[in-house]
Parts: structure tokens; C-alpha cells; sequence
């Protein structure tokens, strides 16, 4: 920790246990904290609560304090979880701090077993902690850790359990077997997360973890037994499905309803990637729930009892779960599951793309669900490359994505575009793809979005197009579209070159990167003129963006001209030097005739600190390179800098050579010597709001939210 | 209260509510779905039409609802809610005697003529040589091949009615702007509010000083073209009755409108043709501002709109003029100045163009692909019937089905095989379950009255119980030919005091905030009106020789006696009689009522009730005054 933020500590440690001062907003707490996370992750924590005596104090006091906003108190115990996650700090803390404090209230023996840890860090941290001065916080007696870890669990609205109940009246018992408990009464709006944390423990008791997994899977297992028809996949259904509180829950409201399933579909899709998930891991009932709770949004399902028939009225046009089944439906594509439920999750995929009723938001979800499910789909060897479903689903995918290119919605266009790029990223070389591609209308589309009011549409249409472009795809390759082939350069130019908004002259400037970098027919064809043409519209674009891919193109040409870029990993085998492609003087004169060096001297100066540093970095590179030219200046004599040099103030001006590229490559290098790019790389590397980022001026900010900088009181007179 | 029900179809309704002593017809609409029995009208000789085998069926095709259930001649009143709940109209003013005035708001009644004058057009202008009725006979139609035999109550279909008719109909109809209150005979008084759903489309309050119905029919909560829906008139009603909700719960409008636009753009691009059966106003509209918007991101600004109409002129230029009943975007357009529509634009640059008929200019100007809009949705008249005959057979084209009052299964039934593409995008912006509930908890009707259809599922989804309506007590379902008697009873009638007999009142307070005052008054009834005057004076005493003339022969006012309020304290009135009357043997008993009490010597009863006392005591007059005297002292008297 720098001294001027040690300095501050105290005073702001004080303005966090006085509850008559004002707090600054949550953000600030998290912004803090993140610091004091950095802080503990380069030195010891132990030396810095020793250092700092105001944090255990802090830690100590904020227990004690009548009224203290829920939000302070949730960061003391997770920063308290922060610190005691080091096993040296937590029994520091444990000795130092006053009885009320929560590491006092952990037994020490429990801390030798990894879990406590993970207590304090992972389970303290995503949840919100109860109000202070409710009876769950107060007057408990006997051994401490159950009831403050529940607490601590607790979402704020939480409602408290009777006093009567065995989470407060246990009094002996290991913390398992507490948990277990709390685990078995708690509403099942509350143990879900409970249930999260436990399975994302690496070492738990087995049993534990299988009371929790049930846990989270009630829900859906109710819903699928709601909704079943005859008995379904082993599993899911067994013994968890008569759970009488969930039932209640999903019955109770529209509200309560879509709230237990959107977490409980959150929960289990944040397992399904953990490594610790529970094995076996129910992929097929989980698929075939999934498929049911959207079949029920979408009002298709059918009911098999009176609760079916009530979920069937409440779910119905839900989007809210609708979103959050097809997120898990998406992650649930990583995992196999028998071609039965894979042909309905893809059925319902399409059906949900299909729907008329489809919001875009849903639409949108649907697009990144039905991506990820073409994309994990296994590739055989056989008669199709893309396993057997693939073909017939891209044969109903692509009139679809048509319908959905035409939509009166943007959102929907641009999220049916954003898909189209993505899977012929992936796909443009698989024959079942491209023949499915090219009979539909879908490129011939999305050429005509290119036009479309909306920007963001633009800018995606410029993407996918493309993309379709640099495989071939992006008109049909009969006769008659010869000319659709071969005017998307211009096309695409013309955007760059007078299009209002910036989305898509950024985007244009991304796919024409990287035609250059893939040797994309327009750009191969003749590269020195494609270079030229593109850096001279993209040096004249008021969007920093839009110039500093510039840069970046032109670092793509620099490479492809004098060699990639040396690797800076000083343990990577040294590769011998590649000869660069033509002599230099040449490459220079390539260099200078395409525009790059005005194109980078005056993105050196120019008002945008993104585009000069990278400016910087290009012209770095471009020096270090020439350096081991050194025989250029011998061979040519000194170098007449005149003109470069009466070129610097238009630079500066921001103005170009008019024309571009008549500089002299040794002028140019000469003037590239002379400037001091280290310095001026130092200069820009300091941003203009590190000031404002500093973890000081966090602290300071925080401090004068409570009045508590005196010294800026002190300017006022 | 009575509901008489007279249609079974729960968007085309028509009930007649008798309510004090008025007979109100809330809407006449005409279902016209026994249309589809028929075959299209073509107005080109269609070759395919005309040779095929069988019956000729040559009737009118339009369906009145039953009539026995109650005399239409002693309706007073009609209210229209929507132009289309008026198209039957002509029917009932026309044939069935009736005298009274149909009220109604002039977008109503503007484009309500439009939409008749369409349908008169449409038939008439395809002349039927012949016409049969004998199929009608029950014993034939039997024998006819279904779904034929299976119509209903063929008897009562009905030729459909001429413009002559149509004119009379509405010269009875009397002009009213919403919130306008009309009296009705001064027994109710009923107020149109707007309802959202189409240009000058009403709700009605039905009310009398104590009572209050509401008629909710076609409204809309989506924010189109006309006058967002009045919902916090409707609070604090006693009924509410319900009808007209959407045709088709589970789409979207939003949804269904972008399918159109997408389906429409990928056939025009294809070099399709687009036809849109569909009414000459309404939806169109909004339609019409979408395309506005839409084609020239989807790049079919040069692609023609044709909107093919007897009315399409009037359709068009009516609704630029209605603004005071448009939503407040469009209203606030005409003060720039500016159309409040935008197909206004459309038709300037020649985007949009409209024609009365297929003959004509038409032909002329005709350049595909395209997109015609035209009538009439049923595919059975109008000249849609020429665009199907003449686009179905290429796949390229598409017909787009957004008008929800027919299956559009059954109106493609004639023109198989067809080889044009079908979209059915119903697009319907009345209430759906959901804004039916909250409309409920939102104005707390006591009691909810709608059509059986509402009050279960679809019969094609019958597991979804969110498609009908929910409400607390469970609403009352009413079926075609039903009589309903409303759930509650008139307990209240206002009656006004004239200023000189109220100054004349002495009001006595007989509980804090309660106070009471006799009144001698005359009642006075004129035109449901009720007014309490002045009684006459005593009568002089008459002059032996002057003749009592006729006029002077008014009621004798005779002396009044005191009226008593309170109650009689049972024990202290025992107290009493034992004390100061010298009573020993007195016993009183509990009764359900009150109490009894038996002076058992004197072989009398006193009986207590809350409203009454009786002293039953034989032949001791003397016995029977004390103790009226008596009780009458635990009485307070004015």
C-alpha cells in the first residue's frame, strides 16, 4: 500500500463505523474492495492489518455499531472474509479482535480445513448481508459459526425464520452438519444459492453435496414431473420432485414462479462448466427440462397434472425465463445428451427463432443459444461433414434468419446477423453449410442491409458481409452475380467513406484489417493500392476508433512488408531472423508510397491519446526494425530531412501531404531517429484520468462524500 | 335488471339491457362467418368458379341474430360502441318496427357507412340471376354435404341489405363525443368513453343515481392511432359487462405486425406479389404507417401499394380528419400543421395509390410486384376474389391474412389447390386475459358479466388457463338467447325537495350525525323524475253555498301524530312496571325477535321487536293506555 492511501486509511476506516456519516454509493465499497483484494494478493495480509490498526478495528467496531447501513456491514465481513482467507491472518484476527467479531466466532480448530476459508471468501462475497439490529444478529449465544455463516447468507429481503428453527437452536454439531440443516429448511428461494455454494466447494462431505444438488435441481424436477407424461430419464424425477415448500413457490405467483426458475437455471448454469460439478451430472433430464420450461413459455406444453396445467398459465410468454432457459440451454450444449433430446432442443431452438411472439431480446438469446449448438455439434466422418441432425436444421435455419434479416426491429436484424457471422466464422468451410448458404437469400440479404437506418445494423452488416466475404460466400458463384461479387470493396469503401455514424466505418475498417491479414482476394490483388486507399479515408475519419484501427492495419502492412513483429518473450526459442520480403529501400518506398508515414506521423500528434500511443508503439516497431538496416544510411549518405521536417508542423496540424507518399523513405527515417518515441511513449502511457483511477482518489472521494477532507475546506477560504 | 342476450359470437355482440324502465340495445354486430358456406363472388367470369358441379347457392348471405326472445320494437335506445358492432344496424331500424334513437360517435358513424357501403357495393355489383331458397328447408339442408348440413339456424340468414336502407338506418342515428352525457328519459343516463381500439370506438357507463353498468366492448390498452382507452370512468361500477376481447389471445400485435413486414419484404424481393385481404379502415392505417417506415430500410421504396376499395378514398381522407379522436401524437401533428397519418405521404409521392375498383385506372397504372390491399377478408366478395383467382397459382406471390374475424383456412377452401404462399398474421389490439385482469383490479367491479367463451379456455388449448378470465366473485357467463338477471337489486331512488318544503324541515339529531325530520309532502313523478312539493294548505272551510270545484278536492291533512325512534331498554322497563305500577309477577322470555313480556295475572303481553311493540290485553282498555303510555315514555318522539 502506497503511503498516501496508508495515511487516508484511518480517516475513512472512521467514516465507515460512524453510522451519521454518509456513505458513498455501493460502487465505491466494491471499488474498495477490489483494491484491498489487490492489496492482500501482493503482500502479506498479516503485516497489513499489524500496519494499519484502524482495519482490525474497523472489523471489530462494526458489529457493535447501532444503525450501520447493510451495505457497510456486508463489506466489513467480506473484507474480513478477504483477510482471513490467509490462514496466518485469520488467527491474527481471531486473537485481535473483539468477541462479536466473526473470525472470533469461528473455531479455530474448523480452520484447518479448507472450507472456512472458502467460507469467508466465496460464500461471504455474493451475498448481501441482513440489516443490522435484527434479532438474527443479536443476543446469539453458544458456538457462533452457524448462525453468522447463515447470516451471512442471507439475501437482504430474506424473510427470518421462527426463532424455534434448528438453525438457531442447534448448539453443538460440525459446521456440516449445520449446514445441512439450514440447507433443509430454508425457503427454496434461499437455499438455492446455499445449495450453489455448497457444490462449488472442492471439499465437502459427499452426502452434503447431494442434499444440495437435489436442492437445486427441485425446481425443475417439479416442473418436469408437471409436466411429464410418462416416467421420464432417472435422475432428476427421483425422490426430489415432492417438495412441497418449492411447489408452493412456483404455485404462489407469476412473480415467485419466474423467480425460482431464473435463478435456478443461473445456478445450474454456472455449475455446468465447474470442474467440482456434481458427477453424475444429469445432462439429459436437465435437457429435457429445459426444453419443457421454454415448451411452457411458449405456451406449447403439455400439462400432466393440475400443477402443469397451473405452470402451463403462468409461464406462458414468460420472457424472463424464457431468457434464462435458453441461456441454459446453450450452456447445456457442451455436454451430450441422447439424439432424441438433442432433436428437441433444436426443435424448440427453431420453433423459438420461428415465433412471431419472439421478443428480441428472446430472439437474441435464441441466436446465441442455437450458435452454441451448431458449434458443439460433433463432426463425423460420413456422407455430411456436420453430423446427421445439422443439414435439415440448416435447411429450416435459413428461411428463418431470412424472415429475421427482414424484421422491422433492429435489434432482431442485428442479432441475426451477428449470428450469420458467427457461424460462418466457424462453418464457412463445411459443404453443408455453404450449399444451405448459397440456395438461400441470406447473403443477397445482408448485402442489403448494408444500407440499413440503423447504425448498429450497418456496422453488423459490414461484419457479416465481410466475413461471407473472405470464404467466398457472400453471393452465389453463378455468372450473374459476378458483379455482386466483386463490388463489396467499393461498397464497403463507400461506407468508410461517408457513412454518418461511427459503428460502421469502425467495422468496415476491422474487415478490411483483416482482408489484409488473410491475403482476402481485394486486398492481394494489389496491396500497395488497397493499403493507400484505405489508410487515406481512414486518416480523414473524425472517430478515434476508426483511425486507430488505421494503425492497426497498417501494422499488419508493415509486417507483411519488413517481417512479423520480433516476439518480446525473452524465454521463447529465438527464431532466426525472417528475410524480410524486398530489400528495405524498397519496402520503404512501399511504405512511403501507400501513405503509411503520414498516416503515422500525424496519428503521433493526434488529440486522441488511444491512437498516438498506438501510433507510437507502430513507429517503435518500424525504428527497431530499420535498426538492424544500419547500412541504409552508408550506402545513401546523409539524409536531407528538409522536407520531412517541414512536413512536422502539418503533422501536428493534423493535416496530410497533399499528395500523399512523397516523402523521401530516408528523410522519414531520419526524422523517425530523431524524435524521442521512448519519451513520448512514457508521457502517453500516463493517462489523464490516472489520477481519477487511483486507489487514492477513491479513498479521498469517499472521504469527502462524509466532509471529512478538512484540507478542502481549507481552499474555500 | 335484464340482459337479454341476442348473439352467441363474443366480438360481435349484441345484448339488450332493460334497466329501470328503458330498453337499451348495446351494439348490433353482424357475424358474417356463414359467408364462408358460399362461394366467392367473382367480378371476372371465372371459368373455374362457374363450372363446378352441384349447388348453386344465390342467397344473401347475412345473419341476424334471434329476435324471439324479445320484441326489437320496444328498444328505446341503441349504443354503438365500434363501427364494426353497427353493421347489422339496418336490420334491426329497418324490419322490426323499432322507433328509437341509435346513438353513437360520428367516426363511428363515418366509417361505419364506409364499411356498409363496401359490403353493398361488393354484392351488389355482382347481380345474381337467380335466387333459391328451398335449401333453407331443414329436410334438404340435411341432405347437403358438410359442413353445409352442419350450419346453424340457416332460416335466419338474410339477403343482405341496400344502400337505401343503409341511409335510413343511419339518419336515426344521433351524434356524441365521449364523456358527452345523454339522458335517457330521465330514468339513466349513458356516457360514451373511448376505448382505444378503432377511430371514435366507445365504451358506455349506463347509470342512474344509485346504480351503475358498465359496457366494455373492443377496447385497446396498445397505443395505435386513436384516443388511448378511459379506464378511470369505469371504476365503482355494479355490473361490467365484458365483451370483445381479442380473437387471438396468443399473438402478439407487435409480433404479428413484424411477421407481416417480413413476409411481405421477402416476397416483393423475390418479385412476388403481396395481397392483404383486409377492411377498408382500421388496422389498415397502421399498417400503412409501418410500411411507411419499413420499406424504405428494407429497400422496396420503389415497390407500389395499391388500396383497392369502393370507400379506399374516403377511408383514407376520413381519418386525417378525425383528429380530436386520434391519440395525442397525432393529434399534436395537426396543430404543426401536419397529417396525422402518415399514408398521407405515401399517396403524395406515389407510393400509395388508391382505386374504387380493379376497373378503371387500375389496369392502367398496374405494375407488379406489388402489394394490394383490398377487400373483404372473408375471400368470398369484393375484389380480393380477382387477385386470388389471378396471383394463386404462382408460388412466388403471398397472401397475408391480418384480419382475425375469419379462419383463413376456410376462406382459401374455394380457391384450391393453391400454389401462393399463406401467412397468417392475425393482428387483433383488443384487451387480451392479461389486461383483462388488470383492468379488473384496476376499477373493481362488483360484478363482471361476459360471454361463455370467456370463461374457459379455448377449446384448442384447453390447458391453458391463463386464456380466460379470472376475477373475484367469478364472472357471469351469458350464451346466445339467454336471459340473464343481473346480480343486483335497486334499493334506492332519488327524489328532490322543493326549496320552500325543505326550508319548512326541522331536522332533530337522534345520534350524533344522524338527524331525522318528518316531511309532508306530495310526490310528484313526471318523466322518471321524482319531486316532493309543498302539501296544499287545510282546506278552508267550505261556504255551504259555493260548490267544492274539482280542483280544490285535495287529500284531507289530518293531525299527525308523533313518530318514535329508539328502542325499549327491556330491564328498566320491567323496573318500571314493577315499581311504579305495582306488577310482581311480570316474566319475560327471549324470543328470536326480542323479548316477550307476560304480566301473567293480568293476563297480558307485551311484545318487543325491533320495529314494532304489541300489547295484547283482553278488554282492559284501561290496562292497554298505561302501558302504551308507558312505553311510549322509553320512546323518543318527533
Amino acid at each position: 500500500m502506497d503511503p498516501e492511501c496508508a495515511q487516508l486509511l484511518p480517516a475513512l476506516c472512521a467514516v465507515l463505523v460512524d453510522p451519521r456519516q454518509p456513505v458513498a454509493d455501493d460502487t465505491c465499497l466494491e471499488k474498495l474492495l477490489d483494491w484491498f483484494k489487490t492489496v492482500t494478493e501482493g503482500e502479506s495480509s498479516v503485516v497489513l492489518l499489524q500496519e494499519h490498526p484502524c482495519l482490525v478495528e474497523l472489523l471489530s467496531h462494526v458489529l457493535k455499531v447501532q444503525d450501520l447501513s447493510s451495505g457497510v456491514l456486508s463489506f466489513s465481513l467480506r473484507l474480513a472474509g478477504t483477510f482471513a482467507a490467509q490462514e496466518n491472518c485469520f488467527q491474527y484476527l481471531q486473537v485481535r479482535s473483539t468477541p462479536s467479531s466473526p473470525c472470533r466466532e469461528t473455531p479455530a480448530c474448523l480452520w484447518p480445513r479448507r472450507p472456512v476459508s472458502s467460507w469467508c471468501t466465496s460464500w461471504l462475497c455474493p451475498c448481501e448481508v441482513e440489516p443490522r439490529g435484527s434479532p438474527a444478529c443479536r443476543g446469539v449465544t453458544g458456538p457462533r459459526v452457524p448462525r453468522r455463516s447463515w447470516i451471512t447468507l442471507k439475501s437482504p429481503c430474506a424473510p427470518r425464520p421462527p426463532p424455534s428453527s434448528p438453525v438457531f437452536s442447534s448448539s453443538d454439531g460440525s459446521l456440516w452438519e449445520t449446514v445441512a440443516r439450514a440447507l433443509s429448511c430454508l425457503g427454496p428461494t434461499h437455499m438455492g444459492p446455499l445449495a450453489l455454494g455448497i457444490l462449488k466447494l472442492e471439499h465437502c462431505p459427499q452426502a452434503l453435496r447431494t442434499q444440495a444438488f437435489q436442492v437445486l435441481l427441485q425446481p425443475l424436477a417439479c416442473v418436469l414431473k408437471a409436466t411429464v407424461q410418462a416416467p421420464g430419464p432417472p435422475g432428476l424425477l427421483d425422490g426430489t420432485a415432492d417438495d412441497a415448500t418449492t411447489v408452493d413457490t412456483l404455485l404462489a405467483s407469476k412473480s415467485s414462479c419466474a423467480g425460482l426458475l431464473c435463478r435456478t437455471l443461473a445456478h445450474l448454469e454456472e455449475l455446468q462448466p465447474l470442474p467440482q460439478r456434481p458427477s453424475p451430472w444429469p445432462q439429459a433430464s436437465l435437457l429435457g427440462a429445459t426444453v419443457t420450461v421454454l415448451r411452457l413459455c411458449d405456451g406449447s406444453a403439455a400439462p400432466a397434472s393440475s400443477v402443469g396445467g397451473h405452470l402451463c398459465g403462468t409461464l406462458a410468454g414468460c420472457v424472463r425465463v424464457q431468457r434464462a432457459a435458453l441461456d441454459f440451454l446453450g450452456t447445456l450444449s457442451q455436454g451430450t445428451g441422447p439424439q432424441e433430446l438433442v432433436t428437441q432442443a433444436l426443435a424448440v431452438l427453431l420453433e423459438c427463432l420461428e415465433s412471431p411472439g419472439s421478443s428480441p431480446t428472446v430472439l437474441k438469446k435464441a441466436f446465441q443459444a442455437t450458435l452454441r449448438w451448431l458449434l458443439s455439434s460433433p463432426k463425423t466422418p460420413g456422407c455430411s461433414d456436420l453430423g446427421p441432425l445439422i443439414p435439415q436444421f440448416l435447411r429450416e435455419l435459413f428461411p428463418v434468419l431470412q424472415k429475421r434479416l427482414c424484421h422491422p426491429c433492429w435489434e432482431v436484424r442485428d442479432s441475426a446477423l451477428e449470428f450469420l457471422t458467427q457461424l460462418s466464422r466457424h462453418w464457412g468451410g463445411q459443404a453443408d453449410f455453404r450449399c444451405a448458404l448459397l440456395a438461400s437469400e441470406v447473403p443477397q440479404l445482408a448485402l442489403q442491409l448494408l444500407q440499413d437506418p440503423e447504425s448498429y445494423v450497418r456496422a453488423s452488416a459490414v461484419t457479416a458481409m465481410g466475413q461471407l466475404s473472405s470464404q467466398g460466400l457472400h453471393a452465389p458463384t453463378s455468372p450473374e452475380h459476378a458483379e455482386a461479387r466483386q463490388s463489396l470493396f467499393l461498397e464497403l469503401l463507400h461506407i468508410l467513406s461517408v457513412d454518418s455514424e461511427g459503428f460502421p466505418r469502425r467495422a468496415v475498417m476491422q474487415v478490411f484489417t483483416e482482408w489484409l491479414r488473410d491475403g482476402h482476394a481485394d486486398a492481394a490483388q494489389d496491396t500497395e493500392q488497397f493499403v493507400a486507399t484505405v489508410l487515406q479515408a481512414a486518416s480523414r475519419d473524425l472517430d478515434w476508433e476508426v483511425r486507430a484501427q488505421g494503425l492497426e492495419l497498417a501494422l499488419v502492412f508493415l509486417g507483411q512488408t519488413l517481417g512479423p513483429p520480433r516476439t518480446h518473450c525473452p524465454y521463447a526459442v529465438a527464431l532466426p531472423e525472417v528475410a524480410p520480403a524486398q530489400p528495405l529501400t524498397e519496402a520503404l518506398r512501399a511504405l512511403c508510397h501507400v501513405g503509411l508515414f503520414d498516416f503515422a506521423f500525424c496519428a503521433l500528434f493526434d488529440c486522441d491519446r488511444p491512437v498516438a500511443q498506438k501510433s507510437c508503439d507502430l513507429l517503435l516497431f518500424l525504428r527497431d526494425k530499420i535498426a538492424s538496416y544500419s547500412s541504409l544510411r552508408e550506402a545513401r549518405g546523409s539524409p536531407n530531412t528538409a522536407s520531412a521536417e517541414a512536413t512536422l508542423p502539418r503533422w501536428r496540424a493534423g493535416e496530410q501531404a497533399q499528395p500523399p507518399g512523397d516523402q523521401e523513405p530516408e528523410a522519414v527515417l531520419a526524422m523517425l531517429r530523431s524524435l524521442d518515441l521512448e519519451g513520448l511513449r512514457s508521457t502517453l502511457a500516463e493517462s489523464s484520468d490516472h489520477v481519477e483511477k487511483s486507489p487514492q482518489s477513491l479513498l479521498q472521494d469517499m472521504l469527502a462524500t462524509g466532509g471529512f477532507l478538512q484540507g478542502d475546506e481549507a481552499d474555500c477560504y | 335488471m335484464k340482459l337479454y342476450c341476442l348473439s352467441g359470437h363474443p366480438t360481435l355482440p349484441c345484448n339488450v339491457l332493460k334497466f329501470k324502465s328503458t330498453t337499451i340495445m348495446l351494439d348490433c354486430g353482424l357475424d358474417m362467418t356463414s359467408t364462408l358456406n358460399f362461394l366467392p363472388l367473382p367480378l371476372v367470369q371465372s371459368p373455374r368458379l362457374s363450372n363446378l358441379p352441384g349447388w348453386s347457392l344465390k342467397d344473401g348471405n347475412a345473419f341476424l341474430d334471434k329476435t324471439e326472445l324479445i320484441d326489437l320494437s320496444t328498444v328505446d335506445v341503441i349504443l354503438i360502441s365500434n363501427y364494426h358492432c353497427m353493421m347489422a344496424l339496418p336490420y334491426i331500424t329497418e324490419h322490426t318496427g323499432f322507433t328509437g334513437t341509435v346513438y353513437a360517435t360520428e367516426p363511428t358513424v363515418q366509417i361505419g357507412r364506409l364499411l356498409m357501403e363496401e359490403l353493398v357495393n361488393f354484392i351488389e355489383r355482382v347481380p345474381k340471376a337467380q335466387s333459391a331458397s328451398l335449401w333453407k328447408n331443414k329436410d334438404i339442408q340435411r341432405l347437403l354435404p358438410s359442413p353445409l348440413k352442419d350450419a346453424v339456424e340457416v332460416s335466419t340468414w338474410r339477403r343482405c341489405y341496400t344502400m337505401q336502407e343503409v341511409n335510413s338506418a343511419l339518419s336515426k342515428i344521433q351524434l356524441v363525443g365521449y364523456s358527452q352525457k345523454i339522458e335517457l328519459f330521465g330514468a339513466v343516463q349513458v356516457t360514451p368513453l373511448s376505448s382505444g381500439y378503432a377511430l371514435g370506438s366507445s365504451n358506455w357507463i349506463i347509470q342512474s343515481h344509485y346504480e351503475k353498468v358498465s359496457y366494455v366492448s373492443g377496447s385497446s390498452l396498445l397505443t395505435t392511432h386513436p384516443q388511448p382507452m378511459d379506464q378511470a370512468s369505469l371504476k365503482n361500477s355494479d355490473v361490467l359487462v365484458l365483451t370483445g376481447l381479442t380473437q387471438i389471445p396468443t399473438a402478439n400485435p407487435d409480433g404479428m405486425v413484424g411477421e407481416f413486414c417480413s413476409n411481405l419484404a421477402l416476397t416483393v424481393r423475390n418479385g412476388g406479389n403481396v395481397l392483404v385481404p383486409c377492411y377498408p379502415s382500421g388496422v389498415i392505417y397502421d399498417l400503412l404507417e409501418c410500411l411507411y417506415q419499413y420499406i424504405d430500410s428494407a429497400g422496396l421504396s420503389s415497390v407500389p401499394l395499391y388500396f383497392i376499395s369502393p370507400v379506399a378514398n374516403s377511408s383514407l381522407e376520413f381519418s386525417q380528419i378525425f383528429a380530436e379522436w386520434l391519440c395525442h401524437n397525432k393529434q399534436s401533428k395537426v396543430y404543426l400543421p401536419e397529417p396525422p397519418f402518415p399514408h398521407a405521404e405515401l399517396i403524395q409521392t406515389n407510393k400509395l395509390k388508391h382505386y374504387p375498383s380493379i376497373h378503371g385506372d387500375f389496369s392502367n397504372d398496374f405494375r407488379q410486384p406489388c402489394v394490394v390491399f383490398t377487400g373483404h377478408p372473408s375471400l368470398r366478395f369484393g375484389d380480393v376474389v380477382h387477385f386470388m383467382e389471378l396471383w394463386g397459382k404462382s408460388s412466388l406471390n403471398t397472401v397475408i391474412f391480418t384480419e382475425p374475424d375469419f379462419s383463413y383456412l376456410e376462406a382459401l377452401a374455394p380457391y384450391q389447390p393453391l400454389a401462393m404462399k399463406c401467412i397468417y398474421c392475425p393482428i387483433d389490439t383488443r384487451l387480451n386475459f392479461i389486461q383483462v385482469s388488470k383492468l379488473l383490479k384496476e376499477v373493481q367491479p362488483l360484478h363482471v358479466v361476459c360471454p361463455e367463451q370467456y370463461t374457459q379456455p379455448p377449446p384448442a388449448q384447453s390447458h391453458r388457463m391463463d386464456l380466460m378470465i379470472d376475477c373475484q366473485p367469478p364472472a357471469m357467463s351469458y350464451r346466445r338467447a339467454e336471459v340473464l338477471a343481473l346480480p343486483f337489486k335497486r334499493r334506492y331512488e332519488k327524489i328532490e325537495i322543493m326549496p320552500e318544503l325543505a326550508d319548512s324541515l326541522v331536522p332533530m339529531e337522534i345520534k350524533p350525525g344522524i338527524s331525522l325530520a318528518t316531511v309532508s309532502a306530495v310526490l310528484h313523478t313526471k318523466d322518471n323524475k321524482h319531486l316532493l312539493q309543498p302539501p296544499p294548505r287545510p282546506a278552508q272551510p267550505t261556504s255551504g253555498k259555493k260548490r267544492k270545484r274539482v280542483s280544490d278536492d285535495v287529500p284531507d291533512c289530518k293531525v299527525l301524530k308523533p313518530l318514535l325512534s329508539g328502542s325499549i331498554p327491556v330491564e328498566q322497563f320491567v323496573q318500571t312496571l314493577e315499581k311504579q305500577h305495582g306488577f310482581s309477577d311480570i316474566k319475560v322470555e327471549d324470543t328470536a325477535k326480542g323479548h316477550i313480556v307476560l304480566l301473567q295475572e293480568a293476563e297480558t303481553l307485551i311484545q318487543i321487536e325491533e320495529d314494532s311493540t304489541h300489547i295484547i290485553c283482553d278488554n282492559d282498555e284501561m290496562l292497554r293506555v298505561r302501558l302504551r303510555d308507558l312505553v311510549l315514555k322509553f320512546l323518543q318522539k318527533f
